[in-house]
């Protein structure tokens, strides 16, 4: 009763200072723009809302996909872009850019098998590149059983389900199963689009999601929070260091902590199969893209404030989203990086 | 009084004339305007897909359209597999399509009583109002986990008869070319029903009558009498529906499967050249981008070759007839 009498005031109170704080601000409110990855589009709308009612500056981001966003910024059309890969150095030094991570998400195998819970199916790097290379095709073959020796596998086909269209997501699965086995590394290799050599393809996590509930004993991967939601089952991994961990925000952020960011120039680096011992092997970021000499230090200014604000006081929208925030180490990192590369 | 007033009377016809000269003449002008761009926007659409797949079409010839891969990663393409998708879904719509609009047709002309005409044909109009995500979505939901539990039936049945039986031999995914052409049959049904339907109608009662009047029954003045009347129309209409057919993207992407497969198959999945399109498109870059237009262009070029040979048997058609 005290709060439900108390809420329309403090409701008020609240709106009072947002109104007041915005058109405060608004007299120097400086709108800058961002396109590329869709991965990070919905972390990076909730960002944009929060931080324009704290600061009155507006980040409008466009979720063009990753090869536009490079392109936007090669352009210079744009403030920053965002890249699910990240750039080589030859590149970012002929176009004068430096990149750097901003949010941390996890990739999960999702599966349907009758009787088997989520969390319940253990997987590992090579077991899961055989399936997908289509060399392991039932369920009960010795690989799987090894890995999952208490549960009573079923003799059925499996159903390999991937992307169809080109993602981070397939870039940060397959550069996984490259790192962990020669023969995908060869055949197949890596990027935002791969020949899949086996099983069919759906358009967007909500499309490899629904065809893994539908599809019996099918296999795929989604986006953590995909296989949250729709409630399918996700394996478990084992990781670099041998250990069986299963996909939370302190293993993913693990992951993060323990991949060799200290010796990786401009943050070129992929942090799947890291070596923590709790790290999630299949753990995905994306990058940032700046001018280092940006062209509009005003909107760079603005740009580099947002993503400052984002990492300390943008968590808990983060972890709202299943995403997960950089840890501390890593933040710290970007932050030398920022006064060494960026000049303003 | 009469030669005086005539003068006038002249001068003003003369005026008018040429006044209705020069209406006719911008009329005219104008229509054929409309008709040019329509023709220069088609002309403008495919040079331009020419041009944005110059880097694949001219770079690697032939051996884009013979390629049966599709690896984004070696930057090695091939249309192959998406023009076998697309021919193959477009071929089971029509073959599924036509000989269940031709019975709507001519139920709703010839044989249903009159107050049913109206309400049904509505709800056919209807069916070619809803939006092709709306198929797609219904497709992946509804129809594909049905298609999963009878397919094991179809292996059992038609998957055991000679020759054909190698069609309905697979693994019961529910997606796959099967289910994309009865989605695509679903919807290109409409088009179909409403031009067979039209043209229908407008054969001369006294032939039907005629017919009648000679003791025919009522199939027989459908087949012999109705159908040969109205045949060109009805091809026309069919090649409306295959056109739609070819070119439809959403509804296909949900239900195809998307994996590039030549497969001997109905059951197993494929790609339609606008379904690779539309997955890839947005994050393709350099040369994949350059193959994905490319294929745009190339359904231009099939869609062209597939209407080519439908009026080249029509005319042979009227030929065979002495029309």
């Amino acid at each position: 009763m005290l709060t439900s009498r108390k809420s329309p005031l403090r409701f008020a109170a609240v709106a009072a200072i947002a109104v007041a704080t915005t058109f405060g601000a608004s007299a120097q409110a400086t709108d800058i723009t961002g396109a590329g990855s869709s991965f990070v589009y919905p972390v990076v709308s909730k960002w944009s809302a929060a931080y324009a009612e704290k600061t009155g500056n507006h980040v409008n981001y466009q979720s063009i996909g990753s090869g536009g966003g490079i392109a936007q910024i090669k352009a210079g059309t744009v403030d920053f872009g965002a890249s699910d890969m990240p750039l080589d150095e030859a590149t970012l030094d002929k176009f004068g850019l430096g990149q750097f991570p901003d949010v941390i998400g996890g990739i999960v195998p999702a599966f349907n098998i009758e009787g088997i819970a989520p969390g319940k199916l253990v997987f590992d790097g090579p077991t899961l590149a055989d399936i997908y290379l289509g060399k392991i095709t039932k369920w009960n073959d010795p690989a799987i059983q090894k890995l999952n020796p208490g549960t009573k596998l079923p003799a059925a086909s499996i159903t390999v389900v991937h992307r169809s269209d080109g993602s981070g997501t397939t870039f940060n699965f397959s550069d996984y199963l490259s790192k962990v086995s020669p023969e995908w590394k060869t055949k197949v290799g890596e990027g935002t689009a791969v020949q899949w050599p086996v099983g069919v393809g759906g358009k967007g996590n909500e499309g490899v999601s629904a065809y893994v509930k539908q599809i019996k004993n099918s296999i795929g991967f989604v986006e953590y929070a995909y296989a949250l939601q729709n409630h399918i089952g996700y394996a478990v991994m084992k990781n670099a260091a041998g250990k069986v961990v299963a996909p939370t925000i302190a293993n993913f952020q693990a992951a993060a902590d323990t991949a060799d960011w200290k010796h990786s120039k401009n943050f070129n680096l992929v942090m799947t199969n890291a070596p923590g011992a709790n790290a999630w092997p299949i753990t995905a970021t994306s990058w940032v893209i700046m001018y280092k000499k940006p062209k509009n230090a005003a909107h760079a200014k603005v740009a580099f404030d947002f993503f400052k604000w984002a990492y300390e006081h943008g968590q808990e929208q983060a972890r709202s989203l299943d995403y997960v925030p950089l840890p501390p180490s890593l933040v710290k990192q970007i932050e030398t990086y920022w006064n060494t590369q960026y000049k303003m | 009084m009469q030669v005086t007033s005539a003068e006038p009377l002249a001068r003003d016809i003369d005026k008018r004339s040429r006044a209705d000269a020069r209406h006719d003449l911008i009329f005219h002008r104008l229509l054929k305007f409309c008709a040019l761009l329509v023709l220069a926007s088609l002309i403008g659409a495919a040079l331009s897909t020419l041009w944005g797949g110059r880097a694949v079409l001219f770079g690697q010839g032939w051996h884009f359209l013979t390629n049966d891969a599709w690896n984004p990663v070696a930057d090695d393409y091939g249309a192959l597999a998406p023009i076998f998708g697309t021919l193959v879904t477009s071929l089971i719509a029509v073959v599924l399509a036509v000989p269940v609009s031709f019975g709507i047709a001519l139920f709703l002309t010839e044989i249903a009583p009159t107050w049913m005409r109206g309400p049904v044909s509505a709800a056919i109009e209807l069916l070619a109002g809803i939006p092709s995500i709306i198929y797609g979505m219904w497709g992946l939901f509804v129809f594909v986990p049905f298609m999963a539990n009878i397919e094991p039936g179809l292996n059992d049945t038609l998957g055991q008869l000679p020759l054909v039986g190698k069609l309905f031999q697979g693994p019961p995914l529910g997606l796959g070319l099967l289910t994309a052409g009865i989605v695509l049959a679903v919807m290109i049904l409409p088009f179909i029903t409403s031009v067979m339907r039209e043209v229908f109608l407008t054969v001369p009662t006294r032939l039907k009558e005629s017919s009648y009047a000679l003791g025919s029954t009522t199939w027989e003045v459908l087949w012999d009498i109705v159908l040969p009347y109205t045949r060109s129309a009805v091809i026309g209409g069919i090649i409306l529906g295959l056109g739609r057919a070819l070119g439809e993207t959403m509804a296909v992407t949900f239900v195809l499967g998307n994996s590039y497969n030549i497969t001997a198959s109905l059951l197993m999945p494929g790609t339609s050249i606008s379904s690779s399109i539309a997955n890839e498109f947005n994050e393709a870059v350099g040369i994949h981008r350059s193959a994905l237009i490319a294929l745009g262009f190339l359904l231009f070029v099939v869609t062209f070759i597939v209407l080519l040979i439908a009026r080249l048997l029509l005319r042979q058609l009227a030929k065979r007839e002495g029309n």
